[in-house]
């Protein structure tokens, strides 16, 4: 039988005030970097015309697809009804905020006109993915915000809601993650885009990040508040996390075996599989090795069972594969040239028919850092000020399966 | 009777002679006008700045490589000159702008060569103007591809999808513009057909650098000097698998 669970906020001292200046001095590092940007002109960037989307735009993506998979450990409690979870649902909600509007922060703080954004929210061309998207993420904001609500309200109205907020959430979820896959897939210029895949691929991957993610924060939020954790909680994520590895393995081989099938596409490949330089070791030791095949080693040898270490590492290296996997798709796919003629070599002055170089600047690197420090700062504060931590997760409290 | 007949001959020699004057008066003044509208129009091509631009027009262009003896060079200088683009101080090479460039194309096979100028190719069903989110690029009813710098937020997603790598994004803050071709730091540009030219009724800068080798007119006109010869001779896209029917065309590629 499953105890009555309650929630509390963090307390203060000195570690929330150290998170705090932590968190805050990332955001506030971003800040500056956006300042000498805008100033300045994107010249003092490493992205230029031929690689248009860098660096912010891996962190920006990565933060967007990581936000609807962490949310996703509430609708496991909601749209699937697993108890184990419902408890799980608040910090899972908070979470997915926090990182989509540090992925936001980021994505709009590179545009080349960021005083724009007010044109970006009222003038629309419905043709385009980025405007479904700009809805979608400003809809997915209030929906999760509606959610929370129903979670943490004690009125019948919002215990009314909470199942079709979960449900809405869900949808809206997997709608969202889609629409940011296919900005890539709809790009029929690309020879490593204009695929189908690439939404399902990014659902898939969303499910990774996001649990990834969520487990390292609870994991720290138990240890630094001092509540215990119990292994039944840990293991489901675990278990989540390498069933969704697994899978993005799976369309990644799928996705690659379809292209090398292709004549149009062996060029792309075998610059990303075997002659792209950094692109290529990225590839196979970022993501497929330490971002795929050791966590699932990690996570499925039995003599680490209940190992939190393990479980800690393994989500770290699925965050580090995942970040490839993104850099891969964004950096790779751009690097490659354009097929204007296919059969021929082509030079230009305008870099045609060669690979192109990337080499990130240190303000690229430091407005990705600011948006992740405004996702940790909103999880600090929120988990500070809102009750959002069970007090326990203990077994003995959170499995509705313990035996004492 | 006779003289009688003379006088008539007279009268009627008068009125013949009145009647020829009068017709060709009448056919002078049918002819100019039907002819003087044309000959006005031809003269006069500029669209009234009032005057909305409409799709009866598709504008196009045709460039015979062959004849390009210089493979573009003076084009591109034309294009330089008029919109001042390419001398960014800051930008490295790679984040210069570049409306047109010269493209070489080696055959893998057979090693033909081929030099041709590759710019914004005004796409029909453009794949810049379906992905930008605010529609500040776009094309007009009359088929030229462009972007308002007013509304462009510097997202460069039309720079991800063009197949053209057409466009190019200003990296740094600019002075001394064209006062008809708006550029700006932060915003994307590319080719605009030279839309300042086309509405004042004059050819493209580009083409008139190189008039033995480029033609510039109206595709939907069938009477059209760019129409007859793509009639007669066909003309190649670049991508044309790409079914984006462009409005420029080439002959030699």
């Amino acid at each position: 039988m499953n105890k009555r669970i309650t929630f509390s906020e963090a307390g203060s001292g000195k570690g929330f005030l150290t998170l705090l200046a932590i968190t805050g001095g990332m955001a506030a590092v971003g800040f500056l970097s956006f300042l000498f940007m805008e100033h300045s002109g994107h010249h003092v960037t490493g992205m230029n015309n031929q690689i248009v989307w860098g660096l912010p735009h891996v962190f920006a993506i990565f933060m967007i697809v990581a936000a609807s998979g962490a949310a996703n450990i509430g609708s496991v409690g909601t749209v699937f009804g697993k108890k184990i979870y419902q408890p799980l649902g608040r910090l899972s909600v908070i979470t997915a905020i926090s990182l989509l509007l540090g992925g936001l922060m980021v994505l709009v703080l590179d545009l080349g006109h960021p005083d724009r954004l007010i044109v970006a929210m009222t003038t629309f061309n419905f043709k385009s993915i980025f405007t479904w998207n700009i809805l979608l993420y400003n809809g997915f904001l209030a929906i999760m915000g509606f959610y929370l609500w129903t979670m943490m309200d004690r009125s019948k109205l919002a215990k009314s809601l909470y199942k079709p907020a979960g449900y809405l959430a869900f949808l809206w979820r997997v709608i969202l993650t889609a629409g940011t896959g296919s900005i890539l897939g709809f790009l029929v210029a690309r020879q490593y885009y204009d695929a189908a895949i690439m939404a399902p691929l990014f659902i898939t991957l969303s499910y990774v990040l996001g649990t990834a993610i969520y487990s390292l924060v609870l994991m720290a939020a138990y240890k630094w508040t001092g509540r215990d954790l119990g292994d039944a909680v840990l293991n489901r994520l675990r278990y989540t996390l390498a069933i969704f590895i697994a899978a993005v393995l799976f369309f990644e081989v799928i996705r690659h075996l379809t292209n090398l099938y292709a004549t149009e596409h062996h060029g792309i490949e075998a610059f990303i599989l075997r002659d792209g330089g950094i692109v290529t070791a990225i590839f196979w030791l970022g993501q497929i090795l330490l971002g795929t095949l050791v966590p699932l080693f990690l996570i499925w040898c039995k003599k680490l069972r209940n190992n939190r270490k393990a479980l800690g590492a393994a989500a770290i290296l699925a965050i580090l594969g995942g970040a490839s996997l993104i850099y891969v798709v964004l950096i790779g796919g751009q690097s490659y040239p354009l097929v204007l003629f296919p059969n021929a070599e082509v030079t230009s002055t305008f870099f045609d028919g060669i690979v192109n170089s990337y080499s990130p600047s240190i303000y690229e690197f430091m407005l990705g850092i600011g948006g992740v420090g405004v996702a940790l700062l909103v999880i600090v504060l929120a988990v500070k000020v809102l009750r959002l931590l069970p007090d326990s997760l203990a077994d003995s409290v959170a499995d509705p399966h313990h035996k004492s | 009777m006779s003289n009688k007949m003379n006088q008539n001959d007279g009268v009627n020699g008068n009125i013949n002679s009145y009647r020829r004057k009068f017709m060709a008066g009448v056919a002078g003044l049918a002819t100019v006008v039907t002819v003087a509208p044309g000959v006005v129009l031809r003269q006069v091509q500029a669209k009234d700045p009032a005057e909305a631009v409409t799709d009866k027009k598709r504008w196009g262009m045709l460039i015979d490589t062959n004849k390009l003896t210089d493979g573009g060079d003076a084009c591109i200088a034309a294009c330089k000159k008029e919109h001042g683009w390419g001398d960014e101080k800051l930008s490295s090479n790679e984040q210069d702008a570049q409306w047109i460039r010269k493209v070489k194309v080696t055959e893998k096979l057979t090693k033909n060569e081929t030099v041709l100028p590759v710019m914004c190719q005004h796409c029909d069903t453009a794949p810049c103007a379906d992905v930008c989110p605010t529609g500040a690029s776009f094309k007009r009813a009359d088929g030229i591809v462009l972007v308002d710098k007013h509304i462009c937020i510097g997202c460069r997603y039309c720079m991800m999808a063009c197949p053209y790598k057409a466009r190019s994004f200003i990296h740094e803050t600019l002075i001394d513009q064209r006062p008809d071709t708006p550029r700006g730091k932060g915003t994307v540009e590319s080719c605009n057909m030279c839309v300042n030219r086309v509405d004042a009724g004059k050819n493209p800068a580009c083409v008139d650098a190189a008039p033995q080798a480029m033609l510039f007119g109206d595709l939907n006109d069938p009477e059209s000097d760019i129409s007859k010869a793509l009639k007669e001779y066909g003309g190649t896209q670049i991508r044309a698998d790409l079914g984006l029917n462009t409005g420029v065309r080439y002959w030699g590629i």
